[in-house]
């Protein structure tokens, strides 16, 4: 799905301004998208995304809300019901808690409710993750929550391609797909093509190929996957990185394939350890490619703490690269 | 709880000395697994167990010399529950995990997050399922592979050594473990005390072994080198068929009475390069199809040359079978290996001038000896005995 980038320039870029292209391409491309959140007008986006976009778009498609996100995300439903395609903000996975009723009762099920009478095409962004020293109430890595509703597709765009692909394609969907931005990851820079669109949203992605061990991580965490890989290839460990972009559906067959060739696999998920995204990785490859492993399955979570606010502590508590690289190495019987 | 003691392997074996664990406390044995490996006077024997259940506790520490019967470790038997533990199954205890112990770093070196996984750790030979999925679609034994992997699981990339292995077997180094100069001590006490104590009287008889020379023939014609049967797989499934029929061959003369066995497990003298000699068992020898026989020679000449034997061959032969092949001379007349009660040798085949049917024509003929305890058999049931073995040399289609 990634266009072609022949005849095009290369420009450097944020994953903040990719986000922000991708929404502005998809409301000035269909005139039923319009975006809706908290501060995301006058404000310019707690995160700053939609910096700009009020002014240049107006206030009939960048509509600032009340703080009330069971209301909005509510009305974005209603008007997804109605016809529209709407792209509600949430500030954050911690506010999306007062939205759940609506996404979890309603959103996820309408299509079944209404006998597939009326489904929810309805896209919702948030920011995820620690990091900000936000302390323990906005903290949170929910996404793996989210991926375990029926009903919903659950995104986790890591690159600036998927930043600025991922929405057109999930606006594209009959049904509603939550896009889950990890904080860390905004003030990312990089090349992006001029004309960079939308990408598909239905396959894992390998980010780097080894034949030791496969590294299976989404979202922020896929840098320090990476960077981990590139620790270990140092000391002769070839670590194949997959990113799963989307943790609803999981792209069963890219992680089978490459922990069969491999034979060991460490997920990596900022979510906390227990009922984790990253359990549910490791028992599907239990399921699928038990015979063709050769070490334990490892896991790199947040310890099972409220994310500390210190710096230090918070840092210890999320995965860091090199978790990463000693859960590789006890995967290997390395020392 | 169970003691597992110094075995004896041998009427001569006194001591012996502890020179690895292949467990350690926690894990779980079945019988016949092998747990340690002792060095004797006949070189290094992987001892098994008999006794299935949980090491408990390991009493002697590599490169002690025992005395045969110490205590070396305490095996809980299955169905023993841990003290203060109601409940059958034995819970997997949770010991000092095996991780490498992690030196002291000064920094906050991180360390693999303590898994749940330790809890079913000590269970059994860690084999990945890779491993034993391979191992399994290539018939390669297990027990044979030393793991790479954490915490000394087998994996995939050992299995795969091994099938290298297997395919192209190394040049045999010399056995860490082989010391020449004891086994030749052992040998002498051995024979000294054969001599002293076992009244041997002799028997040869010469058999036409033609029959089985065009039957080999023609089976090895089928076959690849590495499946071929040689006619000392016949001989000796020849005696251990014979052995079946006239019990007073097989068996153990003990505290001046001789005590029948009741299977068949023929020792097969090997020499080793360098004057060594040892005779381990094959066991069941009579139930063996001829081509499973010939394999599990060709193992144990493998491993006996290797230094690998196992306690149970050492001690578990009923009769002693030496056969010279083709390099020897014609007759050997062997002396008996205490407490067993005969030996049976087979000389070289030799081309002879032979009467059929009031011809002369040529045929190959072996003379097979006998050595035997003149306080359990007589000459006349040792000469049935060669006989039967004789006669038994005529059918090899039915051996």
């Amino acid at each position: 799905m990634q266009q072609a980038t022949t005849q095009s320039g290369i420009i450097d870029t944020s994953y903040r301004e990719a986000v922000r292209e991708a929404i502005r391409d998809a409301i000035k491309r269909d005139e039923r998208v319009f975006l809706m959140g908290e501060d995301i007008g006058r404000y310019g986006g707690c995160y700053a995304v939609t910096k700009g976009l009020l002014a240049e778009l107006g206030p009939e498609r960048i509509r600032d809300t009340p703080l009330s996100e069971s209301g909005f995300t509510g009305a974005g439903i209603g008007a997804a019901m109605a016809g529209m395609r709407p792209i509600v903000e949430l500030m954050t996975v911690n506010f999306s808690l007062l939205a759940l009723d609506q996404i979890l009762n309603t959103a996820a099920t309408v299509r079944h409710m209404s006998g597939n009478q009326c489904g929810v095409p309805l896209v919702i962004r948030m920011a995820t993750g620690a990091g900000r020293q936000l302390a323990a109430q906005h903290s949170h890595s929910l996404e793996g929550w989210y991926a375990h509703i029926p009903g919903l597709k659950v995104l986790t765009p890591a690159t600036l391609e998927d930043a600025r692909g991922m929405l057109w394609t999930a606006l594209e969907d009959p049904d509603p797909v939550l896009i889950f931005e990890n904080v860390m990851l905004y003030n990312m820079t990089g090349k992006l093509a001029t004309d960079a669109g939308p990408v598909g949203i239905d396959k894992a992605a390998v980010r780097r190929t080894g034949r030791d061990i496969s590294l299976i991580t989404y979202g922020g965490s896929l840098w320090k996957t990476i960077e981990a890989a590139t620790a270990l290839a140092a000391q002769g460990i070839e670590a194949e990185v997959i990113d799963l972009r989307s943790l609803r559906p999981l792209d069963d067959a890219t992680i089978m394939t490459s922990v069969t060739k491999t034979r060991r696999a460490v997920i990596v998920d900022e979510g906390w350890r227990s009922g984790s995204l990253a359990a549910e990785v490791g028992m599907r490859i239990v399921e699928q490619a038990f015979w063709a492993l050769d070490a334990p399955i490892g896991r790199v979570c947040s310890e099972e703490v409220p994310i500390p606010y210190p710096s230090h502590l918070e840092s210890a508590a999320i995965p860091q690269t090199p978790k990463i690289v000693a859960a590789v190495k006890a995967a290997l019987g390395r020392p | 709880m169970v003691e597992f003691r110094m075995p004896s392997l041998g009427s001569d074996m006194e001591a012996g000395t502890l020179v690895e664990w292949l467990v350690k406390p926690g894990d779980l044995v079945k019988r016949g697994d092998i747990v340690a490996v002792i060095e004797t006077q006949k070189g290094a024997i992987e001892i098994e167990t008999f006794q299935p259940g949980q090491i408990e506790q390991i009493l002697v520490n590599p490169h002690s010399k025992v005395p045969v019967g110490t205590p070396l470790a305490l095996i809980r038997a299955e169905r023993e529950a841990k003290p203060g533990a109601p409940g059958a199954a034995p819970p997997p205890t949770a010991p000092t995990p095996p991780a490498a112990p992690v030196p002291p770093s000064p920094a906050r070196a991180p360390v693999a997050p303590p898994s749940p996984r330790v809890l079913g750790a000590a269970v059994r030979a860690r084999v990945s399922p890779a491993a034993r999925r391979l191992a399994e679609e290539r018939g390669i034994d297990l027990s044979m592979v030393t793991g790479s992997g954490p915490a000394g699981a087998i994996t995939y990339a050992d299995v795969e050594r091994r099938l290298g292995e297997a395919v192209a077997p190394p040049e045999r180094k010399r056995p860490l473990w082989l010391d020449l100069d004891a086994m030749r001590t052992a040998i002498a006490a051995a024979m000294e005390r054969s001599k002293r104590e076992i009244p041997h009287y002799y028997l040869e008889h010469q058999v036409d072994v033609t029959a089985c020379e065009q039957w080999l023939t023609q089976k090895n014609a089928m076959l690849p080198p590495d499946n071929r049967v040689l006619i000392g797989a016949l001989a000796i499934k020849a005696a251990a068929l014979a052995a079946r029929r006239f019990p007073a061959f097989n068996g153990f003369y003990r505290d001046n009475k001789f005590e029948p066995a009741q299977a068949v497990h023929i020792g097969v003298a090997i020499a080793i390069r360098g004057g060594g000699l040892a005779a381990p068992a094959l066991h069941d020898a009579d139930q063996l199809s001829l081509d499973e026989l010939m394999s599990q020679m060709r193992d144990l000449v493998q491993r006996t040359r290797a230094g690998r034997i196992r306690s149970s061959e050492i001690s578990d032969p009923t009769l002693t079978v030496s056969s010279l092949g083709t390099r020897g001379v014609e007759a050997l007349y062997g002396i008996i290996y205490p407490p067993q009660v005969a030996i049976i040798g087979f000389g070289k085949t030799v081309a002879r001038p032979w009467v059929i049917d009031g011809a002369i024509g040529p045929r190959s003929v072996i003379t097979v000896t006998l050595s035997a305890d003149h306080r359990v058999s007589d000459g006349h049931a040792g000469a049935l005995f060669l006989a039967e073995i004789g006669k038994l040399l005529q059918e090899p289609s039915k051996l």
